[in-house]
């Protein structure tokens, strides 16, 4: 079986410029891919066919003069909380309504620049706030996979579950992501392909609707890691329009993906054994990992991250804070849903009282109370006290090794109807991924295996500031060793 | 421990949410179990530590004091739920 | 002499302090490239950032920072290398993100001070707590629409400095001589326009009372956003007397926030206290904390123009003019720069003592200001020449700056023209003279019989007789020697 649904985004990219294929015929096949599987899939919120269509077009004009650039004609899907010049942005809440940008944020004009064709904007947790996207205004994404002994529509993980579950399916060869506390990550694991989460200030954040400011990181998600670095090198990189952006060269990751892991040290923290709900066939495929990668050339190192267990409920508290003072925006004046009222208050009250779902209320009500007059110091000052001891402990181990080797989540995706009704079980989800985040260090997930149920699973690598190179040296090891060729269920290379 | 109604309320008029009698309940429980959760930050020995900002990584940067922006005023409005000629318009405030 | 204000158990103190909102003067906004100008057509002045819109983000402008290190330079305050901007949360219809970016918890600049100069001839001392750089709000239009307000952002994200006063002020005159030094100061070195009929500088004054001798302040009220100093003082003076009136009829005084109506005189509240704000502060995750270097406040130091309070002492050492005319001649930049041109290669008093009177009577009669002066500082020194040299006297002077004025001639040519050089001849002053006395007999016999006083009018007589050239004093020395004959 060799299609036009079996190129990676590497080899359609190399199809494209040898001008064994067209773009337009690249794109066609998509668009058609996402009509026959995405009422079903809702892994979008709004479809672009005819812009993308435009750029395909535009995009073979460029390739037949050896024009364009490293993304020439490769149809993508754009989180859709990115905003893009022209196009319905929606973060899916209501509360945006019909918001139209009239702009593009940094990440994804760095893709366009480079060529990329965007097939349209991908559904996600409300305001990335969730980790099954199962709060989207726009309605759950299902994830393509199902468990071998059962049709129950599992979820993609979340936030950016559409972007996960459009890559899996092939509708797209990549897709943005954006990761505050795992969503990259997460939902990477849960659909079978990889994503990863870069240094925080790697790539801009102009643009992008904000979660929580000093957490959220856009990244690609892709089938395979060398998909991802092409998608990083092009979205990365410093802008000005960013306070937090850093100010580095982007390396060429692409090139990373050959140096092998000969002579690296890998550590292995403890902490991810003793406090977490891990369950048996992760705690399983966390072995071969690091059987893999010491077959590989790797060391393998025990280490200690001793504040793991405070990282989760330090991150809610600093990230929900941040959240509700960032989504007073959304107030029904300049854009987005208004609900009328007689007064300016009850304006205010009743737009976000409608505009914004449960999830999303509930958290900037708690951001609101542990930021509130008596509380800060207990809560918010003493979270960001113990984020900087939780980035200490990576700054430490980091001393004696090169990256980390976790699993990316305790289980593998759960069912649509299995979601906890306790919200804290729930954030458990997370509890892999957010330590990274909380310390600002880049991860990525990569698919190494499928759990007694057939389902994907994922292995998470954490590694020093700015060094995703090594980070995707590690991780091709790791593909090449699990040699994951699954497909899930539900793909556009099978006919319906 | 389940937030109070009072708090709830109170929470919810500062952050500009309105509520239906009938969730405050729920939320207060639900903010409840997760405050008690984060509670468990409290074991954390933080004496001496600073607390984070940002992530140190950035270095800090100023702009130039020049006109780069604005005079687009369609841009600024195209959104608007509700505008009159140039303004945005919200329900007359009293002061 | 302390301020009291008496009430029906005795004397009161007051006690007040100053929170000044001053504009920074800078071409674009704090943290968007949005024009920073006054005025502009409706939501122009606005860019996507200053709007909140989705994933806009500050970026912070270096001459906001620079402006504010400047006025703390001028305040002799505490510069803070490292100060920090959070987010000061709460929801109104110009506060397009839903909190205002401040300094709250590490202001740029620390404790300073302003020297204040009363009527009396006194000075004090008035403490600087602090200033810092926030954003201002848009602007609220209530009275286009009868059941709508109007949102116009263009305010929205401009630079202000504020700068919050220890509560050392204890009589409305102190506040408002604060007031004008403080806007002296930012207007020096040109930090802030000072202009507050367009907001560019506006109060909020916290007031108490409290019992001479008394240690301890009493509950304080806020009136917030007063926007004359002369509204300042009024504002104070009234809440000083409703505070009295509610201690001495047994009550207690709310912490509040109240508003000054200077058409009723009288403050009223603003906000309804089961409405408290909650302002949750903390770091703006979207800006880095500001760290400067000491040598870049060096160097803005060094370039600091001449302070007002340096260049009265300068003044008064280099010129010998008063200090009630060197603080005269200082309150604007430009005058002192008049001045002292006029003062190089003239009588330094005699051009204090013409500014002072003379020359600013002429401009407040035209209307002008010193920078658009109907006479030049050159012209105005070629008059006090022609008066130092006895080619005309003062009174004469004083036509001739008239016609300067009118005509834009210069002082010579005026003289000239109308024929207005002093008479210095003693032949012809004497003439005169003896013409006088001899229409006079009667007076210059009460004269001799002890009626020293007519001594003027034939002084006058004299003068008028001369077209008012003579020579004062060969006029006075002749008179003398003639009616002593
Ligand atoms: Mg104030
Ligand atoms: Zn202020």
């Amino acid at each position: 079986m060799s299609g036009i649904h079996d190129f990676t985004l590497a080899s359609a990219r190399d199809a494209l410029k040898a001008r064994k294929i067209s773009a337009v015929e690249l794109t066609n096949a998509h668009i058609d891919a996402i009509e026959r599987l995405d009422g079903q899939l809702n892994s979008f919120i709004t479809r672009t066919p005819d812009r993308a269509r435009e750029g395909a077009k535009a995009a073979d004009a460029a390739l037949a003069k050896g024009e364009g650039g490293n993304l020439c004609g490769i149809p993508l899907g754009i989180k859709d909380l990115f905003c893009t010049n022209g196009v319905r942005t929606t973060a899916a809440s209501k509360i945006l309504g019909n918001f139209v940008p009239p702009y593009e944020s940094t990440v994804t004009a760095n893709l366009l620049k480079d060529g990329a064709v965007f097939l349209g904007k991908l559904n996600l947790d409300e305001f990335a706030m969730g980790s099954a996207n199962l709060t989207s205004a726009f309605g759950p994404v299902e994830n393509p996979w199902k468990r071998k002994d059962s049709d129950a529509k599992l979820v993609p993980g979340g936030s950016s579950g559409g972007s996960a579950a459009a890559v899996a399916a092939g509708l797209v060869l990549g897709a943005t992501g954006t990761d505050t506390g795992g969503s990259i990550r997460q939902p990477a694991a849960f659909t079978g392909i990889a994503g990863i989460k870069p240094t925080y200030g790697r790539c801009s954040r102009f643009g992008t609707i904000a979660f929580a400011s000093s957490l959220d990181q856009a990244g690609p998600m892709a089938r395979n890691l060398e998909d991802c670095a092409i998608l990083l090198e092009s979205m990365a990189g410093f802008d000005p329009r960013d306070s937090t952006s850093v100010d580095t060269p982007v390396p060429n990751y692409e090139a990373s993906l050959k140096r092998g892991v000969k002579g690296l040290r890998v550590g292995i923290p403890r902490e991810y054994y003793t406090k977490t709900g891990l369950s048996h066939d992760v705690a399983l495929l966390w072995e071969k990992g690091m059987r893999w990668l010491q077959e590989a050339g790797a060391t393998i190192f025990d280490v200690s991250l001793p504040h793991t267990e405070y990282a989760l409920p330090s991150y809610y508290i600093a990230a929900l804070a941040e959240a509700s003072s960032n989504l007073a925006r959304y107030d029904g004046v300049r854009f987005g849903e208004r609900v009328s009222a007689p007064s300016l208050d009850g304006l205010y009250e009743a737009s976000r009282a409608a505009g914004f779902g449960e999830e999303v209320k509930r958290r900037i009500l708690i951001g609101t109370h542990v930021l509130s007059s008596g509380y800060y110091d207990a809560y918010y000052l003493r979270a960001q006290k113990v984020r900087t001891l939780i980035q200490q402990d990576f700054l430490k181990a980091f001393e004696n090794v090169d990256v980390l080797l976790t699993p990316t989540a305790p289980s593998g995706a759960f069912a649509q109807d299995e979601k906890p009704t306790d919200p804290v079980q729930m954030y458990l989800n997370d509890v892999f991924t957010v330590p990274a985040s909380m310390a600002g260090v880049p991860a990525l997930s990569v698919p190494a295996g499928l759990d007694a149920r057939g389902v994907p699973l994922g292995l998470q690598l954490i590694g020093k500031f700015f060094d995703e190179e090594t980070l995707i040296a590690a991780g091709h090891a790791i593909e090449q060793a699990a040699a994951f060729h699954h497909r899930p269920t539900l793909h556009a290379g099978v006919s319906a | 421990m389940s937030l109070d109604a009072k708090t709830v309320t109170r929470i919810a008029r500062l952050a500009r949410i309105g509520l239906q009698p009938g969730e405050v309940e729920t939320l207060g429980q639900d903010m409840g179990s997760i405050i008690d959760w984060v509670e468990q930050l409290k074991e954390v020995d933080v004496m001496g530590v600073d607390p984070m900002i940002g992530t140190g990584l950035a270095k800090p940067r100023l702009r130039e004091d020049r006109v780069t922006d604005g005079d687009c005023r369609d841009k600024v409005l195209a959104n608007a739920p509700e505008r009159e000629g140039p303004f945005f318009t919200v329900p007359k405030v009293v002061e | 002499m302390s301020y009291r204000i008496t009430g029906s158990t005795g004397e009161w103190e007051i006690v007040v302090g100053l929170e000044v909102h001053a504009q920074v003067v800078s071409e674009a906004k704090l943290f968007s490239g949005a024009s920073a100008e006054y005025g502009g057509e409706p939501n122009t002045h606005v860019s996507l950032v200053d709007a909140g819109f989705p994933g806009m983000l500050p970026v912070l402008n270096q001459e906001c920072v620079a402006q504010a290190v400047r006025t703390g330079l001028g305040l002799e305050a505490e510069i803070n290398l490292f100060s920090r901007f959070d987010r000061k949360n709460y929801f109104y219809a110009d506060l397009p993100t839903g909190y205002q970016i401040s300094q709250f918890a590490h202001p740029i600049i620390g404790k300073g001070k302003v020297l204040v100069d009363l009527a009396d001839g006194s000075t004090r001392e008035i403490g600087v707590t602090r200033l810092h750089l926030e954003q201002d709000a848009g602007k609220s239009i209530h009275d286009q629409d009868p059941t709508r307000s109007f949102i116009d952002l263009n305010r929205a994200g401009v630079a202000l400095m504020e700068i919050v006063s220890e509560p050392d002020i204890r009589s409305p005159e102190e506040a408002g001589a604060y007031l004008r030094k403080l806007r002296q100061i930012l207007r020096y070195i040109g930090t802030c326009d000072g202009n507050m009929e367009e907001g560019s500088m506006r109060a909020d004054v916290n007031v108490s009372v409290r019992k001479p001798g008394e240690t301890d302040y009493r509950t304080r009220c806020e009136i917030k956003n007063v926007n004359s100093i002369r509204f300042v003082m009024m504002a104070i003076e009234v809440e000083a007397q409703r505070q009295i009136e509610v201690w001495e009829a047994g009550g207690t005084v709310d912490q509040e926030t109240r508003l000054f109506d200077h058409v009723r005189s009288e403050t009223r509240s603003l906000r309804s206290k089961e409405d408290a704000h909650d302002y949750r502060y903390f770091p703006d995750p979207d800006l880095l904390p500001l760290v400067i270097e000491q040598s870049w406040v060096d160097e803005l130091k060094t370039a600091l123009p001449e302070l007002p309070e340096a260049k009265r002492a300068r003044l008064e050492a280099e010129y010998g003019v008063s200090r009630y005319e060197s603080s005269v001649l200082c309150v604007e930049q430009a005058t002192a720069d008049f001045y002292e041109t006029v003062a190089r290669g003239a009588d330094a008093r005699l051009a204090a003592n013409w500014m002072l009177g003379d020359f600013f009577a002429a401009l407040n009669r035209t209307g002008r200001s010193i920078e658009d002066s109907p006479v030049s500082a050159e012209g105005l020194r070629e008059l006090l020449g022609l008066i130092s040299n006895s080619t005309i006297n003062g009174k004469i002077a004083k036509e001739v700056l008239e016609d300067m004025v009118e005509t834009g001639d210069s002082a010579s040519a005026i003289v000239e023209r109308k024929g207005l050089r002093q008479v210095t001849d003693t032949g012809a002053i004497e003439s005169a003279i003896r013409d006088i006395l001899a229409a006079n007999t009667d007076k210059v016999d009460e004269y001799k019989s002890g009626k020293d006083k007519l001594f003027g009018f034939f002084v006058g007589q004299t003068m008028k007789a001369m077209k008012g050239k003579g020579n004062p004093a060969l006029v006075n020395e002749t008179l003398k020697k003639l009616l002593s004959e």
